[in-house]
């Protein structure tokens, strides 16, 4: 019971957290897009001044800093982006709303796979310790750290996509088809190193006491494993999980771009060369909650494998 | 000039066009005549069998009639008086009709008005709409939907961009500062369908203005209802052949045909497709993979494997932009030292640079504008006509002139921004000055919006990377970046006698007086070497040999509503009187160039009625003519010597090509 309103309020306490470190996130933001040479309005097009003003004035960048500033956060208190100054037939909201899904799917289907796959691989090669199978694995998931997304996305592209003719060569329409290649390929350096993690801490508690003893009592070999061996050794790639995931959501940019997916991570990198303020400032807001949220997420997982963790009064 | 220079475009002898061929002879005099009759040349314009509709018969088009088509990146809006760029310009082409519009090869013909006077002074232009045209929903489109379009365009509250395209019109300036209403632009709507405009100069290059988006009608009740969505699917009334269906934002557009169109019958095309493909090798992959019959570009080192690989697909043809290093003017060491300037210009070797660097058929450059403008060919500087080693020797003794040598070389930065090409050329010419001169020319990449500030400030910049694709075709729009004090002269260039010739050109009306005028301008402007030309752009794309009815034409605009597929390409289909195609194409070539293109042939004849074509409703020539009578401007007017209004080709956006879009690799 106490144990339990400890928990409550430590989320609460958290969430509450998030506020200043979310104010400061936008303050910053806001004025460093504001910093950055030119605005939205500047292209080699020429716009005569007229225009120009009453472009401003339609965006009230007609008004002072500060005055722009606090309309902003008092918009932003009712979650409310205003409307892309690029993409002018959408609202921030809707773009948002959009590309998350997008984002989201990707990203987390990306995160499953590497994560079974990679724990497995891992766990695989710990047990096969400086066997052929380790080193082979291993070896795999260095080149697969290594190659970079932009190089494996264009040549599984060719083969899987032009030559074979299996998938969609790039674009989105929410079909499996069409996600096969972008998650495949996100996943893969993910994989690689939750795989390299996983062996390399399941090697530490293989050789620890309290699995000799679990050896010693004559539980089978896969016993051991399963329940004394697993969730120790996964401590450290659930702490990765964290970041991993928020990584995998927004930085996607380049995924998105030779798939041409319209997730979030391209608004982002599009939005800040236009100097889309109010797109570049509501992706920034959303990626701030996304990653403060999946850390906290991880921190709870992480106590409920990690008995040594508990965020209750009396410790 | 010499030869070999136009043969990487040559060699695409499949995939180039008429219009394309024309244009480079109309530019380049005899000699590209005859290569390119002895090379041939296969259009892309099949010859069909037509069936009495004027349609091609069935038997030759493919059952799917259904395009998708690359589009480079998601349109920024549609609703069409905002639009910028091109991405949306090309979809608007296929949603909207304007007053005119254009042919497959980008001749200004009858849009929404079926004809239209132009006054004696060329400030009054009358439009007579067709009667039959409806909107998506049904409505009439009347001479009220423009009026409405046309002040909405230029309204404040919309503050949309392009509405300078609007500023010749009648107090268009005072409109849009805010110092008059909307209502107060000089449209007006005579009856229901006839609509005038008044302008403040006579701007011969209007007509094509008016196929641009911003001057395109708008459906009142919808705009009105829907407001900043009005340009969402099921909100969109358009006037178009096309009427937007789908809309999912960065994945697809779906365009369907408009069943209420007036030429509904000859639209072929069922449906359209635009994909916002940023990366162009992965549109690429999807058209080698049969997923897309069009891209909007093709990946910048792949030119040879294209070349041998898809011959029949790969489009490549002039655009009416020009590339060019400018001089900032204002900063040492290229204050008031033309020599010095000179040596610069003369130094560089295009021919090497469009081969070996841009390597897309880009045309090398010794002028301002590109060529492909009717009735217009730029000044020809006298050191063009030289060897590229008489003009190093040149270069070196104009160099040693201003004061450099070995031991004391000239060292300046030459800024430019994102995209291959530019660094590509930055390089390229870095190292050619210094092979030439000697000259330290440091590189300076900078960020898109940096680079356009510091260009724009004039006080960082030396040498600087520039480019200008022009709104419409007329020298003009290129010439009158280097008036004093434009927004965009960032060369600092100024020149009283230039300002004064260009104000000429702006009030002058009869054509070849107006040429004339342009020719010494753009002379005088080369004489005083504030930039360096370079190269004239090209469009290059993937298009599936099978779609046709289309052709390249210097605006790159294409309307969906002439395309079609065939059952089987056209190489197999008109593989029996090729030879004859090519015979027409090179005759009807010369032919175009005497009527069109040399200087001075009979274009002091002046047409006040421009191609009224056939009236489809039959009655309506008889409807029109009392509404003229009461006008003793107009009755005089017809019998009178005249201006040549109709040959403006298209207009584009006035966009800018110096960066590629965008630069995340």
């Amino acid at each position: 019971m106490i144990q339990d309103s400890g928990m409550a309020r430590h989320i609460l306490w958290r969430l509450l957290g998030l506020i200043p470190t979310l104010l400061m996130l936008i303050t910053v933001a806001f004025f460093l897009m504001r910093v950055a040479p030119g605005g939205p309005f500047d292209s080699e097009m020429l716009v005569p001044a007229d225009i120009k003003a009453n472009l401003n004035a339609k965006y009230h960048m007609d008004e002072s800093l500060p005055q722009q500033y606090f309309r902003y956060l008092s918009q932003v208190a009712v979650f409310d982006f205003g409307p892309s100054i690029q993409y002018k037939d959408w609202t921030v909201n809707e773009l948002i709303g959009q590309g998350m899904r997008v984002s989201l799917t990707i990203g987390l289907a990306a995160m499953v796979l590497a994560f079974f796959f990679g724990t497995f691989l891992g766990i695989t090669a710990a047990l096969r310790q400086n066997t052929r199978a380790d080193y082979s694995l291993m070896g795999v998931a260095m080149l697969g750290i290594s190659i970079p997304n932009f190089v494996i996305a264009p040549i599984l592209m060719l083969l899987l996509a032009v030559y074979a003719g299996w998938l969609p060569a790039g674009g989105w329409d929410w079909s499996i088809a069409s996600m096969v290649l972008p998650v495949v390929t996100l996943s893969l350096p993910v994989t690689a190193y939750i795989a390299r993690l996983t062996r390399g801490s399941m090697i530490e508690v293989m050789h620890s006491n309290f699995i000799r003893s679990a050896r010693a009592k004559g539980l089978p070999e896969s016993l051991i494993i399963r329940r004394h061996a697993l969730r120790p050794a996964l401590l450290p790639v659930i702490s990765f999980l964290g970041p991993a995931t928020a990584g995998m959501i927004s930085g996607s940019v380049i995924i998105e771009r030779i798939f041409s997916i319209p997730g979030l991570g391209s608004y982002f990198v599009q939005g800040a060369l236009n100097r889309d303020y109010t797109l570049v400032m509501g992706i920034v807001i959303f990626y701030g909650v996304l990653i403060i949220l999946l850390n906290f997420l991880v921190d709870l997982i992480y106590a409920w494998l990690n008995p040594k963790v508990r965020y209750d009064e009396r410790s | 000039m010499k030869s070999g220079k136009y043969d990487s475009v040559n060699l695409l002898r499949q995939t180039v066009l008429p219009v394309f061929l024309i244009l480079l002879l109309g530019a380049c005099g005899d000699d590209y005549r005859e290569k390119l009759s002895a090379r041939g040349g296969h259009a892309r314009p099949v010859e069909l069998v037509l069936n009495e509709d004027g349609r091609p018969i069935p038997s030759v088009l493919a059952q799917q009639q259904e395009l998708h088509r690359d589009n480079g990146q998601e349109p920024q809006t549609l609703d069409p008086h905002l639009a910028e760029g091109l991405p949306a310009a090309h979809i608007l082409r296929d949603l909207f009709e304007g007053l005119t519009a254009e042919s497959p090869d980008g001749r200004i013909i009858p849009g929404a008005a079926i004809r239209w006077n132009i006054s004696r002074d060329g400030k009054t232009y009358t439009f007579y709409l067709r009667r039959d045209a409806l909107w998506s929903n049904g409505d009439p489109v009347t001479a009220d939907d423009f009026v409405y379009g046309l002040r909405r365009s230029a309204d404040p509250v919309t503050a949309s961009k392009y509405a300078q395209v609007l500023l010749p019109v009648e107090n268009a300036p005072e409109v849009l500062s805010g110092d008059l209403p909307p209502s107060e632009l000089g449209v007006t709507a005579m009856d229901e369908f006839t609509l005038q405009i008044s302008m403040r100069d006579p701007t011969p290059y209007f007509l094509s203005l008016l196929s641009h988006s911003s001057t395109y009608p708008v459906h009142r009740a919808s705009a009105e209802e829907h407001g900043s969505a009005f340009s969402r699917p099921g909100n969109l009334v358009s006037n178009g052949a096309y009427v937007l269906s789908e809309w999912v934002i960065r994945s697809r557009i779906e365009l369907v045909k408009n069943k209420n169109y007036w030429d509904a019958d000859n639209v072929i095309l069922e449906k359209v497709n635009y994909y916002p493909f940023q990366d162009q090798s992965t549109a690429l992959k999807r058209f080698r993979a049969g997923k897309l019959h069009w891209t909007s570009e093709v990946p910048n080192n792949q030119f040879k494997w294209l070349q041998k690989h898809y011959p029949d697909e790969l489009v490549i043809s002039p655009w009416l932009g020009s590339y060019y290093f400018g001089f900032n003017l204002e900063r040492e060491p290229f204050i008031e030292n033309l020599g010095l300037r000179m040596a610069l210009m003369l130094a560089l070797d295009r021919d090497l640079l469009t081969e070996k660097v841009t390597q897309f058929g880009e045309l090398p450059s010794f002028a301002l504008v590109p060529p492909g403008i009717r009735d217009y060919v730029s000044p020809v500087p006298e050191w063009a006509q030289w060897s590229q080693a008489e003009r190093e020797t040149e270069a070196r003794r104009l160099y040693g002139m201003a004061g450099y040598s070995e031991e004391n070389p000239l060292r300046f930065e030459i800024r430019y921004t994102a995209g291959e090409n530019n660094k590509k050329m930055a390089l390229a010419a870095s190292s050619l000055w210094k092979q030439v001169l000697g000259v330290q020319a440091t590189l300076l990449n900078e960020e898109n919006k940096v680079f356009l500030q510091n260009r724009e400030q004039r006080i960082l910049t030396q040498v600087f990377q520039a480019g200008w694709i022009s709104d419409y075709a007329d020298a003009y729009s290129f010439l009158n970046l280097f008036r004093s004090g434009h927004g965009r002269n960032d060369f600092g260039y100024s020149n009283d006698l230039y300002d004064a010739l260009l104000n000429e050109v702006a009030a002058e009306r009869i054509p070849s007086i107006r040429r004339r005028l342009m020719f010494e301008t753009e002379r005088l402007l080369l004489a005083d070497v504030p930039f360096v030309p370079l190269y004239t752009y090209v469009t290059r794309r993937m298009v599936n040999p099978r779609l046709v009815g289309w052709e390249s034409n210097v605006m790159d605009h294409h309307y969906s509503k002439h395309m079609f597929f065939l059952n089987a390409a056209p190489d197999e289909a008109t593989a029996l009187n090729e030879a004859d195609q090519v015979i027409d194409t090179v005759t009807s070539a010369a032919n175009y160039l005497q009527e069109n293109v040399v200087p001075g042939a009979g274009d002091e004849a002046v047409l006040i009625e421009t191609n009224p074509g056939p009236d489809p409703t039959g009655d309506d020539s008889e409807a029109v003519t009392p509404l003229q009578e009461p006008d003793p401007d107009l009755q005089m007017e017809e019998n009178e010597p005249e201006v040549q209004v109709e040959d403006l080709s298209p207009d584009g956006e006035t966009e800018v090509v110096t960066t590629e879009e965008d630069s995340i690799e």
